[in-house]
């Protein structure tokens, strides 16, 4: 398959030599693609906006040794040019597009879930029904849940005890019962953890209705919870801005 | 492997941009066959550019002194500022010669997935100009492309509250292009900003 076609979101893009441009896609069927735009960054490239981060787009490549090669594209949905209009929906998006690159970390290994999920998480974002940062909070949690390291909301993560229980442990793996209670677990309010568990289901109803200081209690929660599943941390959680 | 100062400057020269170990190996012999008048010269350039040149302390572009030739030039306009990302954008903009007013360079653009927040650009410089009270336009001349969309955006913020003109660069066709090639947002943008021909 030395020519392919797949549909797939742009990550992000790293300059390379003159004109040229790496960009890492997460496509449908091929999973996490690294590949180049020769030209891109001219300003009468044929590709334009099309290889920008957040753009949706359906993409011809030549596969290549170490890269690919794009060699046509056409856009299906440019998520960037509504996103950049309003700064903290910006950073949310980047930090779910690191985020994405991150989980899936494996090149060309399919990830059809993780790719549907970046998609739906863009496009809430784009349409700005919610505020950004509870759909930053639960593409997190659920590209965690998807990628295997769902959070224990409702029971006790090391024995299974079924809850409410009180208290968090980011490296036990969610909420612990007070036997089984490691050091450094901490007690977070009640609602932040329903707010959890409601942006982990897709519960949007309680998630709008939920309380500023609950919201920002429980985007520390999944930071943490993110920053020490994931190898290597993500850089653009620092940037995110409260709406 | 080359004996030891051959071997050290093509190590050297292979940490440039874009010049790989052959390339290197090839400007190295270049050096060796060259006059050593030429090759002094060459040295002296780079020596020179390490000790003579600096940031300008208003606006950030590179000097030679405190402050730059444009910041300098009494003729300037200081109404307007153009704000741009990199030096090499107030030279882009300055061979158009459609500019009079003075410049800021950022140095860079918001890259959250690089680390890179408004705290590690020149803002706050520039916020500290503008509150001299002698601007009345803010140009936001940033690249067009999604980190300087976005710096741009960050910006128009930032300046609202201060009853300033805050305009940005025009996104559009280029010139000498072919209308198929284009992709949607730069075709859609060349809509929003159409203008009617006076004849």
């Amino acid at each position: 398959m030395s020519l392919y076609r797949d549909e797939g979101i742009v990550l992000r893009t790293q300059d390379l030599g003159e004109a040229d441009r790496i960009v890492t896609l997460l496509t449908r069927r091929t999973g996490l693609v690294r590949a180049v735009g020769k030209g891109v960054r001219r300003t009468r490239s044929r590709f334009g906006a099309r290889l920008e981060p957040f753009t949706h787009i359906d993409v011809q490549l030549h596969a290549g040794k170490s890269l690919d090669v794009v060699t046509q594209v056409d856009t299906l949905h440019a998520y960037g040019s509504v996103l950049v209009t309003d700064y903290p929906r910006y950073t949310a998006g980047v930090a779910m597009l690191e985020t994405a690159e991150k989980v899936v970390s494996v090149e060309k290994d399919p990830a059809l879930r993780q790719f549907l999920l970046l998609w739906g998480g863009l496009r809430t974002l784009a349409e700005g029904a919610h505020d950004p940062r509870l759909v930053l909070d639960a593409y997190l949690l659920r590209s965690l849940a998807v990628a295997g390291y769902a959070p224990a909301l409702e029971e006790c993560a090391h024995c299974g005890v079924p809850g409410p229980h009180r208290e968090f442990a980011v490296h036990a793996g969610g909420m612990v019962c007070s036997l089984c209670r490691p050091a450094g677990s901490v007690k977070p309010s009640p609602a932040a953890v329903a707010l959890m568990v409601a942006l982990l289901r897709g519960d949007w109803e309680s998630a709008d209705a939920s309380a500023e200081r609950d919201r920002t209690e429980c985007s520390g929660l999944v930071a943490a919870y993110l920053q020490w599943h994931l190898e290597n941390g993500v850089r653009s959680l620092r940037l995110v801005e409260r709406a | 492997m080359y004996e030891g100062a051959v071997q050290n400057l093509i190590d050297e020269l292979g940490r440039l941009p874009g010049v790989g170990p052959k390339s290197a190996q090839r400007i190295a012999f270049h050096l060796l066959a060259a006059e050593t008048a030429d090759v002094h010269r060459l040295v002296n350039a780079l020596v020179a550019v390490k000790e003579r040149v600096r940031f300008c302390a208003v606006c950030g572009n590179i000097a030679e002194e405190t402050q730059c030739r444009i910041c300098r030039d009494p003729r300037r306009d200081d109404t307007v500022i153009c704000v741009v990302e990199e030096p090499k954008d107030v030279v882009a903009i300055e061979r158009t010669r459609e500019f009079r007013g003075r410049y800021h360079v950022l140095g860079g653009a918001i890259s959250p997935i690089e680390g890179v927040g408004p705290d590690d650009l020149r803002v706050k410089e520039l916020m500290a100009r503008l509150s001299e009270g002698r601007v009345t336009e803010v140009i936001l001349a940033t690249d067009p492309n999604l980190e300087g969309e976005a710096t741009a955006t960050y910006l128009a913020r930032l300046l609202k509250p201060m009853g300033l003109k805050v305009t940005r660069l025009a996104s559009g066709l280029p010139v000498g292009g072919d209308l198929e090639y284009a992709d949607e947002v730069t075709l859609g943008r060349a809509f929003e900003g159409r203008r009617a021909l006076d004849f």
